[in-house]
């Protein structure tokens, strides 16, 4: 594996990481002086792991993951992937590879099948009926795919955007705040799907998240965000209870 | 009742704008009385019309018996001046003036040049000015409504466009329902005033020529005529500037730019 080449900043083996973020950071210029977003962030995310970001509000934890799969430009620092700079990779690529399930679910309007479709298809890709199958189980939606979006409750949508992204196959799950739009019934759904499938799969995972509680349950490590800076990082319970 | 106290033409013509102008401040206060300020933008509008047509009045006087080049200058100029008022309709998206002039010029442009190179549009002056300029103004008002359109549809729809991106959708396609929206709506009024001509209204086109004289069959038939080239000259502004404009609101790494009002 390419990432084989890098140094390792956790002590883990440089085999498995999937996602080695090195100095990133980004600043923009406002009308009077320039707002740092995120600043000299650095961490590793290997396969089968979970890390929490969590941080006060404006903290810069939703700026960071948008970094993270390009949805903003870094204006210091990079991402590797698999050992390879993000920004040697087609936007479109890596996207597909990193997949992100916003804190909203913005469900496209059609059934949920065709919402499955919508990534494989922007590659020239279908779905066959036992996959698609195969994904709502993931997330114990079970004989959904016919179903019309705009009937789902707030957790089966949000779950629908968490199948729809693993779709697409992705070697690591952004999560933003997946579940703090969501009722106690739902977000309890989305964390059972989200623990099942991250267990399953051996996905790597982060997770953004102003809930502790949360992060305890889900993540193996946890990193604290203070005005766009790393202030903390290191296994989830010593973080939080630091 | 005007024709009594006003016997001049010109005076006639100057009471009668000043009793359509007061129509128009019946509306502002109107409007205030709802909330809605339009005292600034509607009097500014106003007397810039009123300028700008008397000016051209005034010139098209003078250029009536000027060589054939003038026309195409003429109704270059009006371009760019349409160009620049549509862009205001557009504001926050990046690069509004020249994609809103390369568009009216497609647009109008094309369907001015075809049109009096096959005689359905006459080149003499008097002709091809004042209905070359019904083209570009409606296929300014048309991108006008498209960009503001757009605009709006892009900056209420951040999520779903982002969501599309972070899916592995390329840039065109995370804004296409939005494109297709804006250049639907866009066309609205060209598309209803073909379809109620002669039941809803008699365009000044149609009136003017019955007044000077014309068959009222070939009257009617022209007016269609300029309905429909309005109708194709609007279209392809709208379909090359939403186009176009699409381009614009990402970065080359197909990141949305922000937009003002996200």
């Amino acid at each position: 594996m390419a990432g084989a080449d890098l140094p390792s900043s956790t002590g883990l083996s440089t085999s498995s990481i999937v996602l080695r973020v090195k100095d990133l950071g980004r600043t923009v210029k406002n009308q009077d002086d320039d707002k740092i977003l995120v600043t000299e962030a650095t961490f590793d995310v290997s396969a089968g792991d979970t890390l929490a970001i969590v941080g006060p509000s404006g903290s810069g934890k939703s700026s960071l993951l948008r970094l993270l799969n390009r949805l903003d430009e870094p204006t210091s620092g990079t991402v590797y992937l698999l050992g390879q700079d993000y920004r040697q990779i087609p936007p479109r690529e890596l996207r597909a590879k990193l997949g992100m399930v916003m804190q909203r679910p913005y469900l496209f309007p059609g059934t949920v099948e065709q919402n499955l479709q919508f990534g494989p298809a922007q590659r020239g890709r279908k779905l066959t009926h036992a996959t698609i199958n195969e994904l709502l189980a993931d997330v114990g939606l079970q004989g959904y795919s016919e179903r019309n979006v705009a009937h789902l409750s707030g957790g089966e949508a949000q779950r629908v955007s968490l199948a729809r992204t693993l779709a697409n196959s992705p070697l690591l799950l952004l999560l933003d705040e997946p579940t703090s739009a969501l009722d106690q019934a739902s977000k309890v759904e989305v964390e059972m799907a989200l623990l099942k499938i991250s267990h399953d799969q051996k996905l790597a995972c982060i997770l953004v998240t102003h809930d502790t509680s949360q992060a305890l349950r889900m993540a193996q490590r946890a990193l604290v965000l203070e005005a766009g800076r790393i202030v903390r990082m290191g296994p989830t319970a010593e973080v939080l209870n630091a | 009742m005007l024709e009594w106290w006003f016997s001049d033409q010109l005076q006639l013509g100057l009471a009668q704008a000043a009793v359509a102008a007061l129509s128009a401040v019946v509306l502002v206060l109107l409007a205030r009385k709802r909330g809605v300020h339009l005292e600034k933008e509607t009097s500014v509008a106003m007397v810039r019309g009123a300028v700008q047509i008397v000016a051209v009045g005034s010139l098209l006087v003078l250029l009536l018996h000027g060589p054939g080049w003038i026309s195409s200058f003429l109704l270059a100029g009006m371009i760019v001046a349409a160009g620049g008022t549509s862009a205001r309709r557009a504001k926050g998206l990046p690069d509004a003036f020249r994609i809103s002039t390369l568009a009216i010029a497609f647009g109008a442009g094309s369907v001015i040049a075809v049109m009096t190179a096959l005689g359905v549009i006459d080149s003499g002056i008097t002709a091809l000015v004042p209905i070359g300029s019904m083209l570009i103004a409606n296929s300014m008002n048309t991108n006008g409504l498209a960009l503001n359109r757009f605009r709006a549809d892009v900056v209420a729809h951040v999520g779903e466009i982002e969501t599309a991106l972070a899916l592995g959708a390329d840039a065109h396609s995370s804004v296409s329902p939005f494109v297709q929206a804006s250049f639907e709506a866009s066309l609205i009024p060209a598309i209803d005033s073909l379809r109620s001509l002669g039941i809803v209204w008699i365009p000044g086109l149609m009136a003017g020529m019955l007044l000077s004289g014309a068959r009222p069959v070939y009257a009617a038939l022209y007016q269609f005529v300029a309905l429909a080239m309005i109708l194709t000259a609007s279209g392809l502004t709208s379909l090359l500037s939403t186009l176009l404009i699409r381009n614009q609101i990402f970065t080359a790494a197909e990141q949305l730019v922000p937009l003002s009002g996200r």
